[in-house]
């Protein structure tokens, strides 16, 4: 099919219009019918698939739903496991730029007045332990650290040391139970809530951060406690963590889209 | 006018498009396609992706209008260099006593949706322009044109603002091949990994992507300039429709028809 409608000349002379068309939309009409058939067979079996293997996001919806399925999907089969990419010590941005963040609650200021002693981040939902840890507990298992850039979907970034254990340690110790899809986050900042899959709750760079650059965590980058997660942009990680739900769906949380940013506009996932 | 005998004499011209008419016949004649089907759908998807891709873009940048070598970059670091716009966002130091409103979230929806189709449409043109013939015949230049003598008539036509040669007016002249080419086979490229490497789960797993760019913000700044590029080509493009029968040309596009006498500027 590489010489498309060539047209004896004879032909042309009585009719040039007429018989060039009408062979062509024959054959259009065929190839049409069939990629169009198939198409919509191939949509069906495609989103049962993706809805089966876990490659639909919350935010599916709506008019910009295709390339959010599009983006997860792919992401999710391309980089699973793949792990941010860390940089040298001498990479470190001096000093790490902290974003605007919101005057803090009178409930923060008491805390923060007392060390953080109090603070608790409790654990819910799918699991067969729930709990509630101290900053103290958490700092008592085995720390991590990673040198990671943090970059925000305006399109600055930094480079930092992050300090704490992975969110996975956590969920171990609380028992998650095999039906469960996410974990969702939240801060003591009202209306501050952001989840996870479990492939990303799961991977070994998600930390809950106490600590960076060889310090406490400072409350301008999110301390006493921050969930880091580094192969998405600043948005998914949430600033002064107080509450895990594990869950199998997000249709209860708020409009069921998982976040406060989906809620306010901005796509669920953001690894991109 | 009336003596168009052969529209389409030229050896690299299609058979598709070149169907010798009768000198009798009425001027107004419609032949066959001046474009495929094909090339007409995927450019005009083509066309609406970037114009989405260039206003959520645009949207995104005013969130942060400053610009960066290496690997990151911030209100605190001393930026490459610095659009001398208003800011989506209060810290970013512009100067200006104002603060524009957040457009980002509906921009990135929009940005990586129009990316998406774009890649598609993109690709489904290159690998049926292989199959069709369309980049052999209608985008590779005549080894006869790819001399200094080819180059220097090409340019020159084109300095005079000379109108297309009937068998030009057919297919494509030697500038307008070499700069498709450039614009579909390195430009949308480049535009595409560049993009991708800005990604911090892409670049997790396919490092390289970013690493041989200099870092993340060398990928953004090399994305601005190579958007800044094929806006450029945009005008050009449209300029020289423009020049060489705005409307002639937009119907070959839309419709694939062309009249046999052909509209002069």
């Amino acid at each position: 099919m590489s010489e498309p409608s060539r047209v004896e000349p004879s032909r042309v002379e009585s009719s040039p219009v007429q018989s060039s068309s009408r062979g062509l939309s024959r054959r259009k009409l065929i190839t049409t019918g069939i990629a169009a058939a198939a198409g919509v067979a191939g949509l069906g079996a495609a989103a049962r698939i993706a809805e089966k293997y876990g490659l639909v996001p919350p935010d599916h919806g709506g008019i910009y739903g295709l390339g959010e399925t599009l983006t997860y999907a792919s992401q999710r089969l391309l980089t699973r496991h793949s792990l941010a990419r860390e940089f040298s010590r001498s990479q470190i941005s001096k000093p790490p730029f902290a974003n605007e963040i919101e005057p803090p609650t009178d409930e923060f200021k008491h805390l923060q007045a007392g060390g953080f002693a109090d603070w608790r981040l409790s654990v819910n939902g799918m699991v067969a332990r729930p709990a509630s840890f101290s900053i103290d507990q958490l700092k008592s298992y085995p720390s991590h650290t990673q040198i990671t850039m943090l970059q925000c979907e305006e399109g600055w970034s930094y480079i930092a040391e992050w300090v704490g254990v992975p969110l996975s340690r956590v969920l171990d110790v609380v028992g998650v139970l095999p039906q469960a899809r996410y974990v969702v986050y939240f801060s003591i900042e009202p209306d501050t809530w952001e989840s996870i899959d479990m492939a990303d709750a799961l991977h070994p760079q998600t930390f809950l951060t106490y600590g960076m650059n060889g310090d406490e965590l400072p409350v301008g980058h999110g301390g006493p406690l921050r969930l880091r997660l580094p192969r998405q942009v600043g948005y998914k990680n949430v600033k002064f963590l107080t509450h895990l739900t594990v869950t199998d769906s997000l249709k209860g949380f708020g409009k069921g889209l998982g976040g406060a940013s989906p809620e306010f506009g901005y796509a669920w996932y953001a690894g991109i | 006018m009336s003596d168009v005998r052969a529209t389409c004499y030229h050896p690299r011209v299609g058979d598709s498009a070149c169907v010798p008419i009768a000198a009798s016949a009425v001027p107004t004649t419609t032949v066959t396609s001046r474009h495929s089907g094909l090339v007409r759908v995927t450019h005009w998807i083509t066309t609406l992706c970037f114009f989405a891709l260039l206003v959520s873009g645009v949207e995104i940048i005013i969130s942060h209008p400053r610009f960066y070598w290496g690997e990151t970059g911030n209100d605190l670091t001393a930026p490459l260099f610095k659009l001398p716009i208003p800011a989506s966002r209060r810290l970013v130091p512009t100067g200006y006593g104002y603060v524009l409103p957040d457009q980002n979230g509906w921009s990135r929806y929009l940005h990586f949706q129009a990316a998406w189709v774009v890649i598609v449409t993109g690709l489904l043109y290159a690998i049926s322009g292989l199959f069709t013939g369309h980049l052999r015949k209608n985008l590779l230049p005549g080894k006869a044109d790819l001399s200094w003598r080819g180059f220097s008539t090409a340019i020159a036509n084109h300095l005079r603002f000379k109108g297309p040669s009937e068998s030009e007016a057919w297919s494509y002249n030697l500038l307008q091949r070499l700069t498709y080419l450039f614009v579909i086979f390195f430009l949308f490229p480049l535009v595409i990994w560049t993009g991708l490497a800005m990604s911090p789960a892409f670049v997790s797993a396919f490092p390289a992507t970013v690493n041989v760019l200099g870092g993340q913000q060398s990928a953004r700044t090399l994305h601005f300039f190579v958007s800044l590029a094929l806006v450029l080509f945009l005008l050009v493009h449209v300029l020289m429709v423009c020049l060489a029968g705005f409307k002639s040309r937009m119907r070959a596009m839309i419709t694939g028809r062309v009249a046999t006498h052909l509209e002069r500027p």
